[in-house]
């Protein structure tokens, strides 16, 4: 094993205190060592966005960042989207209602994309839904189905915020 | 056998799922982070594989010293070829599919032996501790080549003297063949208009977004090796490894996970599975590999170059007469698959229309570069290119509207099924078995405002702007057979089980077939648990390509269903003392219908063909609640459809923006019109990206130059317009479910047609596009220069 740091970090609101490779991107740590394979990488170059996770809220490519720099930040991924075991984000039953998707493999990341995006843009037009999820590639889909899917999961979360 | 009134089964008490949208049983563990892909499995105890790959196009190997590497720690071993060779009865992948046109055998071997023949090519594995020391070790082992000249253009492949893609071969000729019917030369002889045409055309990748994975382990109990590969068919995979251990069947399983996309390339077996199996055995660890972006772009197979001539003759009205030409095909450094791709261009041409003569030259060019093998829509929408462009043509020149030139050579609806006189690659006829061609187009027109268009078009000119629109038809034959075996099973708990050797790659395969399954045996999906991709499933497969398995397994899957319906019918008239026609499946349980005291469910009926020792089985019943449903089908059931595109080019940045996108399609019967959908449109998005976008470059010297997403572009959600879709249904007589294959199909028309319409679009530059993908670039400088540019 190469240089290692010890790092604490919290994802989907547990702790994890681990002693990690320096050289380990943050995606490889959470699928290799912690087991969390929810997050997927496609390109590993920044490109697909597959890999895409909330850090500190925020959605970020966890293929380009190294695992030591998420010491002390919340992070979010698939995993921890749903608003429990039962019941699943109105983001997530979007897509299965929409077919969002197909294969699978971007979804992860088509996902924590759009539920930034949402919460900054409530009410956002299908055009910008389309520049959201510009950075984020789907081979299956055409995109036509995430969209929608979306554009739906924007108005669950209107009503629900006005209820 | 004709259709049937009802064609998915009279004597169903529950159909409600057949045919509806109903939700995908993949969804909800994909949308939680609960898929299992092959890199998501995790065997204790693995080790972690990287290849050392060839940086040259063609080279001698003269030595490999893995000294260096081997000192790294965490390095568990290197193999090479002459490690692998003590263990292998066979050393390379013998997979070319049959046929009598190849003019030489060109088998990959499981790693390079003396010779390398592309960049990318594996010539040794690293075995470490973690992926990233087994990298760190592949640049560590020395190889000392001796580069030769390597052969990047097909055509120069075939030139007289040409340099040699291999260094024993006689020449670069893989294959060669001809395909036509009728007095081609009569009527060329005699034709009123002979318009000529040169075409360039160029696929790409898949680039699923998953790429290629594979985790081997041997367990040495059993002396069995399992292989987790995203494999798109894991029966034939199982096969490969087989004949290359030498090893008796029972000793080899293989299984498809959850695959992250497949369009084509994971159908074939790679050196890294062999490779990683190997390594497995001879290490008795788990070995995981994992692919990576630049690995799929140099080492997963790939569609890429095709070079046609061609001449069509019409007479005065735009009636065509003939077709004549010849196609170059670039086959790539090996034989990973066949000379599929060029059969189905060559075959696909003249399939939509009335065409008395045809004859097409064909030669497969080898090249030093990564095998061709198919990328969803297989050579099809090549075809379709060529013969759409060339009525363009004729349509230009004889001043006929493009969707008029159409109407008069369309396949009438009254001909079909009509036989052609051409031959499937299994010899089997060619047979449009049914659908309404120009009925299919004149609905496209119309939802696209065709007759409207030329109005537009003034206006938008008037104000500046570059509008166009292209029309596209195809045919394509789908559900390739010959079987998908199919395992329908009940057992003592009451769940349903289907077994399978068909494969998911995001088709939504499990829920088409539990539909099917489930109207059947009383409607619950819940109950029904499809498993794909496994070998120890069912004993024989063939798996996902060629758009067939809805038809294949779906008509297994219906047959098998059947059969354990009116077992379970019968079963339950005895133990219910009932008659058989009294009774209905509901749920999870047989009833007698009206009275719903008298009732018996699935699981108790299973046990009770389980067998107890020294009882006799009840009503004279086999054992076991089970089926097999092996639907046989030769012929290919062909799909159509048309495409009606209108863009707006920008004459300033060659920029392509689509106005409307619409797409009629026609694949028959449909059992979920929400996957059907979805996978038209992400077809067609994928042909968006062949006609505008996506190029897999090489240099002179066959150095692949397009190795990241940066240099090769994939269409993302900005550059897609809203597709209009909708669907005819023409039911197929050739298969109980009346259905025709999907998935290939919104890809094949889509360059056709967005390429017409760029060229209509940019009609008072007189430009002509005979080329696809089309660059910005090029789009400006044809404006600026007012003339056509070719390829």
């Amino acid at each position: 094993m190469g240089e290692t740091r010890d790092i604490s970090l919290t994802i989907n609101g547990k702790t994890y205190s681990e002693t990690v490779e320096v050289r380990f991107t943050l995606a490889d740590f959470m699928r290799q060592q912690l087991g969390l394979t929810g997050t997927h990488l496609g390109c590993e170059h920044g490109v697909c966005g597959a890999c895409t996770i909330l850090f500190d809220g925020n959605s970020a490519r966890s293929c380009l960042m190294l695992a030591v720099q998420a010491d002390g930040h919340e992070i979010t991924t698939i995993e921890g989207i749903a608003i429990s075991d039962d019941e699943l984000h109105p983001l997530q039953e979007a897509f299965r209602d929409n077919h969002g998707l197909q294969c699978g493999f971007c979804t992860p990341g088509m996902l924590t994309t759009l539920i930034e995006f949402l919460r900054d843009n409530p009410d956002p037009t299908e055009a910008e839904v389309r520049i959201a999820i510009s950075g984020n590639l789907c081979r299956c889909t055409g995109y036509q189905g995430i969209v929608a899917a979306a554009l739906d999961a924007a108005k669950r979360l209107r009503e629900a915020n006005a209820a | 056998m004709p259709p049937e009134a009802e064609p998915v089964g009279s004597g169903s008490d529950s159909g409600k799922q057949f045919g509806d949208r109903v939700k995908r049983l993949e969804d909800p563990a994909l949308i939680t982070g609960k898929g299992r892909f092959v890199d998501d499995i995790r065997l204790p105890d693995s080790a972690h594989a990287a290849f050392v790959r060839s940086p040259h196009a063609h080279a001698i190997i003269r030595s490999i010293d893995k000294g260096v590497a081997l000192e790294l720690p965490g390095v568990v071993a290197v193999f090479t070829l002459a490690d692998f060779r003590p263990h292998l009865a066979v050393e390379r992948m013998v997979v070319g599919l049959p046929s009598p046109s190849y003019k030489q055998q060109r088998d990959r071997p499981a790693l390079a032996d003396e010779e390398v023949v592309h960049v990318g090519e594996a010539v040794a594995i690293i075995i470490a501790e973690t992926r990233y020391i087994a990298e760190d070790a592949a640049s560590l082992v020395m190889i000392d080549y001796d580069p030769l000249p390597a052969v990047a253009d097909c055509r120069d492949a075939l030139k007289p003297d040409a340099t040699l893609v291999h260094r024993d071969a006689p020449h670069n000729e893989l294959a060669a063949f001809d395909m036509g019917y009728g007095d081609v030369d009569g009527v060329f002889a005699t034709a009123p208009h002979i318009y000529a045409e040169s075409f360039w055309q160029h696929r790409g990748g898949s680039h699923s977004i998953e790429g290629r994975g594979c985790v081997a382990t041997y367990d040495e109990t059993k002396e069995r090796l399992t292989l987790f590969s995203s494999t798109q068919a894991s029966h034939s995979a199982k096969s490969v490894l087989v004949d290359m251990l030498g090893w008796d069947e029972n000793r080899v399983r293989v299984i498809t996970p959850d695959v992250g996309g497949g369009f084509g390339p994971k159908v074939v077996f790679y050196p890294e599975d062999i490779s990683t199996a190997l390594a497995a055995i001879l290490l008795r660890r788990p070995v995981k590999w994992t692919e990576d972006r630049r690995e799929h772009f140099i080492a997963t197979t790939q569609e890429r170059d095709q070079y046609w001539d061609v001449e069509i003759a019409v007479d005065d009205d735009g009636y065509v007469l003939g077709l004549r030409g010849s196609l170059v095909h670039d086959h790539g450094a090996y034989t990973a698959r066949g000379i599929n791709l060029a059969y189905n261009s060559a075959l696909v041409v003249t399939l939509p229309y009335e065409i008395a003569a045809f004859h097409l030259d064909v030669r497969l060019a080898l090249t030093n570069k990564v095998p061709s093998t198919p990328v969803r829509g297989a050579g099809h929408p090549q075809g379709i290119f060529v013969m759409e462009r060339m009525l363009d043509r004729a349509a230009r020149e004889l001043g006929i509207d493009r969707a008029e030139i159409r109407r008069r050579n369309l396949v009438p609806a009254e001909k079909i099924p009509y036989e052609r006189p051409l031959k499937s690659r299994g010899d089997t006829p060619v047979l449009l078995d049914s659908g309404d061609y120009p009925a299919c187009m004149e609905s496209a027109l119309q939802r696209a405002g065709y007759a409207d268009f030329r109005a537009r078009q003034e206006r938008a000119r008037a104000e500046g702007r570059y509008i166009g629109i292209g029309i596209g038809n195809y045919v394509k034959g789908t559900g390739r057979g010959p079987f998908e075996s199919v395992n329908v099973k009940i057992g003592t708990s009451g769940k349903i089980l289907v077994y399978t050797g068909a494969a998911a790659m995001g088709q939504s395969t499990r829920t088409m077939l539990s539909q099917i399954v489930a109207k059947q045996l009383g409607g619950d999906m819940d109950l029904v648990e499809v498993v794909t991709g496994d070998t120890d499933g069912v004993s024989i497969g063939i798996g996902g390509s060629a758009s067939r398995q809805t038809v294949t397994a779906g008509s297994s899957a219906l047959l098998a269903a059947t059969e354990v319906r009116e077992k379970l019918l019968a079963l339950a008239a005895h133990m219910l003392e009932a008659s058989p026609e009294d009774l209905e499946i509901v749920g999870g349980e047989v009833r007698v219908k009206g009275v719903p005291d008298m009732k018996i469910a699935l699981g108790k009926l299973a046990n009770a063909v389980g067998g107890t020792p020294g009882y006799t089985l009840p009503g004279g019943i086999d054992p076991g609640m089970e089926a097999t449903g092996n639907f046989i089908v030769d012929d290919l059931t062909f799909a159509n459809g048309t495409q009606v595109v209108e863009v707006e080019v920008d004459a300033e940045t060659g920029h392509v923006a689509f106005l409307n996108y619409v797409i009629v399609h026609d694949s028959g019967a449909l059992i979920n019109p929400m996957i059907v959908d979805g996978q038209v449109i992400g077809g067609a998005a994928h042909g968006i990206g062949n006609a505008l976008y996506e190029w897999m470059g090489f240099d002179e010297n066959a150095q692949p130059i397009t190795t990241n997403f940066a240099e090769y572009l994939m269409v993302t959600a900005t550059e897609m317009p809203t597709f209009d879709m909708s669907h005819m249904e023409s039911p197929t007589p050739l298969n109980p479910l009346g259905v025709k294959g999907v998935g290939e199909c919104g890809l094949v028309p889509a360059t056709a047609a967005i390429i017409s319409a760029i060229e209509d679009a940019l009609s008072p530059f007189d430009a002509r596009l005979a080329h696809c993908p089309v660059t910005p670039a090029e789009i400006v400088a044809m404006v600026q220069q007012g003339q056509p540019v070719r390829a």
